[in-house]
């Protein structure tokens, strides 16, 4: 942490500061959820007691049993996918382990039923402290949030159940588990403020998809503030103020009426086009899974789909789905988004999705193996299908076809002679197709910058991949918590790369675009604008903002900007000549580009 | 008397949570007492917790032992759920 706590006096209004995880502004009252300091009490109980104390174990463990089904029932469509979390929490709750160890130990220690699920639960984690695949080992977690719930049953507190919370709250924890996300009535939570976790952890997620401000990292909250206490939470900052005095709920009150005014007129704006104040203009596309997602999309100004995703079109199931299937799904898609174009990338499989219906043998380095491109190619039918269907859609719309993980020219050569076959079984069949369908490549392997200016003048367009291209560039596994804080978009080498993928795209006059992650942040946005990319793809809810942001850019100081960049010796160098171009030019627009700078300053 | 089988998991995250809370969960549908072994290690079969503190990533060669009124039954039923790779996708 680099913020210091600021305390004015006992008792007295409390500063702290986190990593802004999810924008807004809270001022609300407390609720501190925290199991980790629980106080369990071992009483011992007469012989006499022992049957009504099993009973009351059973009882409570019923209750439980209810509260997660009726838990499940009322989960809401978005975190549907969360739901296999609560069903194992319906079976380690009845488990042996659980339930017949502390029942025996009732029995034989005549003891509380508390303090003998205490003891079963601490039995549980000597045995999972030993188990070394993390995975699994993390599962402790669930293990420990369905005792507490049977415990918070037991001694009647029932801390957990935020449901039962008929005012809104502000949720103070030491850190949120998947399941005590999902379990809290969302409609009563201002806000979240947590002492773990990170911008990408899954609370900072979630509350980004649910629109409630979050504040992360801001360590030992669950040490100064207690339920019922007033709270002030900007998640644009990072700043919290517990126990705020009536000057900083003024200034909050004035700063949350001035953050929805803000948002509501950039979703007002969000229709206008990207055009910067030199006239330089920028396509804003959306990053779309599902067809149910374009309403969203097109509602936050998206000007085409400029990656959809196929892979939800085969997981989930045993079996692959049939052409027409994927015809039906792509052309909803092209339907709904015509005029604007949609790009729809191959299967990206094999990496970090896997399907049943294809099984793949067990590889070390699933990111370096079989996946994607490479498993289109040798499973030549499957590639077929897809290829067939999006030709099909072709005749009513405007589409791209997007191929993922390309290395260099030979996968280009590949494809196109399966795209001769296709179209010439097409022609064959009297099926009408687009003969001029615009082929384009992932820009995401290193290898591929590096022949960027060939590759240019085999296809129609680049989409640089950054996500993947920083993982394989820097050789950072984002998922491994040991590394994943080196991952780092500002890291000159991967702006180098991005500017050489750029400047071959426009030497050889294609269109270049970005769909990872880098895309949707509204700090980068003024890089992107002076890599001169043609068109970015991003998430729907960055759209309004990022096209904010493009409107007040002005695209030669961008250059500039970007010719300063690439300079840098250091992410860090980077990172300041980026702060810098941000005060000077974009001071007004902080509370969009702020948050991801203090965050990545931590880095 | 009891039944055995022996079977390798095969799923790339091995008998991570969502398939051991599947297993437990099948087991748990017969009556017979059913073991899962390996290396010598027995657990219980129907309790989630046990299957998971046996660790099994993937590769693991296991066996299963059953012994009660429906015990062919069981094992043929829980060999199906792990050589179809728990039916999942993960």
């Amino acid at each position: 942490m680099t913020e210091k706590m600021t305390e004015k006096d006992n008792g007295g209004m409390l500063h702290m500061k986190g990593i802004s995880a999810s924008p807004g502004v809270a001022i609300g009252r407390v609720f501190v959820l925290d199991r980790r300091n629980r106080r369990i009490f071992k009483t011992y109980i007469a012989e006499h007691e022992v049957e009504s104390e099993v009973q009351r174990l059973r009882t409570a463990v019923q209750k439980a049993g209810e509260q997660i089904q009726a838990m499940l029932r009322s989960m809401p469509d978005e975190l549907r996918e969360h739901i296999a979390i609560l069903e194992t929490h319906q079976l380690m709750l009845k488990d042996s382990m659980i339930l017949d160890k502390s029942i025996d130990m009732i029995q034989r220690k005549m003891v509380n039923a508390e303090w003998a699920l205490d003891h079963s639960l601490n039995h549980v984690r000597r045995l999972f402290g030993h188990i070394q695949d993390t995975y699994i080992r993390e599962r402790i977690h669930d293990v420990e949030d369905v005792v507490a719930r049977i415990q918070d049953i037991l001694s009647g507190t029932q801390g957990i159940p935020m449901e039962q919370h008929t005012n809104p709250v502000v949720v103070v924890a030491h850190d949120l588990s998947p399941a005590d996300t999902i379990q809290l009535n969302r409609k009563n939570v201002l806000a979240f403020v947590t002492e773990m976790g990170s911008r990408t952890s899954h609370t900072a997620i979630i509350a980004r998809s649910l629109g409630i401000p979050a504040v992360v990292a801001v360590a030992g909250v669950t040490k100064y503030v207690f339920t019922g206490e007033d709270i002030v939470v900007d998640g644009i900052t990072g700043d919290i103020f517990i126990r705020p005095d009536e000057d900083i709920i003024a200034h909050y009150t004035d700063k949350q009426a001035c953050y929805i005014q803000h948002r509501q007129a950039m979703l007002l704006q969000s229709h206008l086009p990207a055009v910067t104040a030199d006239g330089f203009s920028v396509s804003v596309q959306a990053n779309i899974e599902l067809a149910d997602e374009l309403d969203v999309a097109i509602a936050s100004g998206a000007e085409g789909v400029g990656l959809l995703r196929t892979e939800f079109l085969y997981v989930g199931r045993n079996d692959l789905p049939s052409e027409d299937e994927l015809f039906q799904a792509y052309f909803e898609c092209v339907k709904r988004m015509s005029p604007k174009p949609v790009t729809i990338r191959t299967l990206d499989v094999g990496g970090d999705k896997f399907l049943s219906s294809l099984p793949v043998s067990p590889q070390t380095n699933p990111a370096l193996g079989l996946r994607a491109i490479r498993l289109c190619l040798k499973e030549i039918d499957l590639f077929f299908t897809q290829l067939r269907a999006i030709y099909r859609v072709s005749a009513f719309g405007k589409l791209r076809i997007l191929f993922p993980l390309i290395s260099g020219c030979s996968e280009i050569q590949q494809i196109k002679v399966h795209l001769n076959s296709v179209k010439e079984q097409l022609r064959a069949e009297g099926i009408p197709f687009d003969e001029d369908v615009k082929l384009g490549v992932m820009i995401e392997v290193p290898t591929a910058v590096m022949m960027a200016d060939l590759l240019a003048k085999e296809v129609d367009f680049f989409s640089i991949g950054t996500n993947d291209l920083i993982q394989y560039s820097m050789a950072i596994d984002r998922v491994n918590e040991h590394v994943a804080h080196l991952y780092d978009p500002l890291h000159p080498g991967i702006l180098r790369m991005i500017h050489r993928s750029a400047e071959a795209g426009r030497l050889q006059g294609i269109q270049v675009g970005m769909c990872g992650e880098m895309a949707g942040e509204p700090a980068y946005t003024p890089i992107m604008v002076g890599m001169g990319l043609d068109e970015i793809s991003m998430n729907a809810d960055s759209i309004p903002k990022v096209k904010h942001i493009i409107r007040r850019c002005n695209a030669g100081l961008c250059r500039e900007l970007v010719n300063r960049l690439l300079t840098a010796c250091t992410s860090q160098e980077a990172r300041e000549i980026l702060e810098d171009f941000l005060g000077r030019y974009l001071p007004d627009e902080r509370q969009l580009t702020h948050p991801y700078l203090c965050d990545a300053a931590r880095h | 008397m009891s039944n055995e089988i022996h079977v390798t998991i095969e799923n790339r995250l091995g008998l991570h949570a969502r398939p051991a809370a599947r297993f437990s969960q099948l087991a748990s549908r017969f009556a017979s007492n059913i073991r899962l072994i390996k290396d010598g290690k027995q657990v219980d079969a129907k309790s989630i917790l046990e299957v998971l503190t046996l660790a099994c990533p993937t590769g693991t060669r296991l066996t299963i032992a059953a012994e009660g009124p429906d015990e062919l039954e069981a094992l043929t039923a829980l060999q199906v759920l792990i050589e179809t790779g728990f039916a999942e996708y993960d």
